[in-house]
């Protein structure tokens, strides 16, 4: 393939994600506040549109048309660049999840992922690693000290959990031999499941994602009773948006990262036993991955409003002193397996 | 090799201008009636305390330095991880043993970090 | 090939502006993100030399972890305390520009002086494999293991000196 054709297809690609991104975030919110009225016995949004459907519009509109307020303390370049650094890591970490098999479309050879390359996972890692920047430039820069304290203590939460994901990572690569994220699926064929392979590297993966995205219970930096909203108490307008936007732009990514390390990717175990058409498996694949996605975004939610909040030396404790071992063991776990029954 | 990263650069292109347009969309749309009240510091309701440009507490300092020192270790596994299964079956358990000793040397960092009370927030 | 040549101007301007900005910045917070954008860049460079992992361990490293740890401390010890400190002391000057000229000469030399080139192969498709993970933890575990090893001892150090320090101040 030349460099057009790569740069065409790619774009098709980037902007079909990149709308369903969109279109996913902001119906998300929605199921956020449907389910947690669910979970309240409550009703929960039912005025915009049919049963409320067109909530997550109006909710960016008025945002929109909302003013932007810069408190006179803050510095202004930095506050108005770290929304955007947490938005431009929420939206680029998609590229390398990998959301269905290799197909055959008008005499090409398509995997779909955006972007199939060597590195995938460490890429991943690496922007993780660079979106502590939006939360603590947001909270120092604000001038507040529910600001400050939200995004110091986002950042030591992030940094430290992100040690035990890293950690857990390891394990799947021992099984996988590659960093590449579709090799990292088809390393799971059947039900060869990292999940069921090293229950305690998914677990700490699980565990150090939702401390990542800074979710309940680990939403210490927000933690509206003691912090008013931590990092963005002075952000308003679509700048506080841009934060909402990330936080669940980042969940999303999150999920297709535990289904594509820890639960098959797009695979649907024994599935080639069938004998059905190719292109029917492809789709139905596909379709496997966002069932499997949108279970873990459920998770996600359904955690939320089940368990209440951690208090931060808690947190800390949990991340250093039993995520990090628990990932280490498993690290040695899966070593073993591979030494001894020769995965 | 270059060509694999393409998509990447246009992924970053894509959402450096969403990261503009939606930060830069309320400032465009939105009013801008801002007056001395609107624009103080929130302090719930209270006139603002002091600065925020302050020390805080070296437990956080240590953390990122603690960071530093581990995320090396992560990193220094990943390239034992992927070959590992291949250089098992050439040169047998001495591969393990060698990632096992490095592990071992730097969990005596970490244990003094917990002898020390690195970890302890309160 | 023009990809390489077209990705290296750029991410080589980038690069040159962002340190220049670095350095000329008055607020120390926007020096040190151009600081992360340098190296950002700089992983770029990286990528077209086919050096795949180093360029995302520059990243995850440099970028996510020693650059988080400059801006903790940058942004809370009071930037406008270190300004006074050197306006009374202007004499500490003359050390910084001593060893940017140190630095400047140690480039120089090397730019000019040494034959890094010289010994190494040129094919492509080498080059792309030796910057592989893969490769790299091939390289680590049977020829160097135990500089790899002394490397376990020098970051225990690493740690247990970052302890000491930071233990002394809250007994």
């Amino acid at each position: 393939m030349g460099i057009g054709e790569i740069i065409l297809i790619s774009l098709v690609k980037i902007l079909l994600i990149i709308s369903l991104l969109f279109l996913t975030v902001s119906y998300l919110t929605y199921f956020e506040r449907k389910i947690s009225a669910w979970v309240q016995n409550r009703i929960g949004p039912n005025r915009v549109g049919w049963k409320g459907l067109l909530q997550p519009f109006a909710d960016v509109f008025k945002l929109m048309l909302k003013e932007d307020i810069v408190p006179e303390k803050a510095d202004r370049i930095i506050h108005l660049l770290a929304p955007m650094i947490a938005l431009f890591v929420a939206f680029s970490t998609f590229a390398v999840i990998p959301f269905g098999p290799e197909v055959h479309l008008f005499g090409y050879d398509i995997p779909l992922v955006v972007a199939d390359v060597n590195m995938g996972v460490l890429f991943v890692l690496a922007l993780t690693s660079l979106s502590v920047y939006g939360l603590t430039l947001a909270g120092w820069s604000s001038g507040s000290k529910y600001s400050l304290l939200g995004g110091i203590r986002s950042s030591a939460q992030m940094i430290s959990y992100e040690i035990s994901m890293g950690f857990s990572i390891g394990g799947v690569l021992l099984l996988s031999e590659s960093l590449r994220p579709i090799a990292i699926v088809e390393s799971q064929s059947g039900w060869m499941w990292n999940a069921i392979v090293q229950p305690i590297g998914f677990i700490t993966f699980l565990v150090s994602a939702f401390a990542e995205t800074n979710r309940l219970p680990f939403d210490l930096p927000e933690a509206e009773p003691e912090l008013v909203g931590g990092f963005h108490t002075e952000y308003s307008s679509m700048k506080f948006a841009a934060f909402f936007l990330s936080e669940y732009a980042n969940m999303i990514i999150a999920s297709g990262l535990i289904v594509t390390l820890y639960l098959g990717g797009w695979q649907i175990p024994y599935i080639d036993l069938l004998g059905l058409p190719s292109g029917l498996v492809a789709l139905l694949q596909v379709g496997a991955f966002i069932f499997k996605l949108v279970a873990i975004l459920f998770f996600f939610l359904w955690v939320r409003w089940s368990l209440p909040r951690f208090r931060y030396d808690q947190l800390m404790n949990l991340g250093w002193k039993v995520m990090f071992p628990l990932s280490l063991i498993n690290i040695i776990w899966v070593a073993l397996l591979i030494m001894i029954f020769g995965l | 090799m270059l060509e694999s990263y393409i998509p990447i650069f246009i992924v970053m292109f894509f959402a450096t201008v969403i990261a503009l347009g939606i930060t830069f969309s309320s400032m465009l749309l939105g009013p801008q009636r801002p007056n001395k009240e609107k624009l103080s510091t929130y302090e719930s309701g209270m006139k603002p305390v002091g600065t925020t440009r302050e020390r805080i507490s070296i437990k956080y300092y240590l953390v990122a330095m603690l960071f530093i020192i581990f995320d090396l270790e992560v990193l220094f596994i990943y390239p034992w991880a992927v070959q590992f299964k291949k250089l098992f079956a050439e040169f047998g358990i001495s591969i393990f043993i060698s990632m096992f000793i490095f592990l071992v040397v730097f969990e005596l960092g970490y244990l003094y970090a917990y002898k020390k009370g690195g970890f302890e927030w309160d | 090939m023009t990809l390489e040549i077209v990705l290296f101007v750029i991410f080589a301007l980038v690069c040159l502006v962002s340190g220049i900005l670095m350095v000329t910045r008055v607020n120390p917070v926007i020096s040190a993100l151009f600081l992360v954008v340098n190296f950002g860049s700089l992983a770029g460079l990286y990528l077209t030399l086919n050096a795949q992992f180093i360029a995302v361990a520059q990243v995850i490293i440099y970028a996510g972890a020693i650059m988080v740890f400059f801006l903790f401390v940058i942004m809370l010890i009071n930037p406008e305390h270190e300004k006074r400190f050197l306006e009374y002391k202007p004499q500490l000057k003359i050390f910084a520009v001593a060893i940017a000229v140190l630095v400047f000469l140690q480039i120089a030399y090397i730019i000019l002086f040494s034959k890094p080139s010289e010994g190494v192969s040129r094919e492509v498709a080498a080059s792309v494999k030796a910057g592989t993970i893969e490769q790299i933890g091939r390289e680590l575990f049977t020829k160097y293991v135990l500089p790899f090893e002394a490397v376990g001892y020098l970051l225990l150090s690493a740690a247990i000196g970052a302890l000491v320090l930071a233990k002394k101040k809250f007994k």
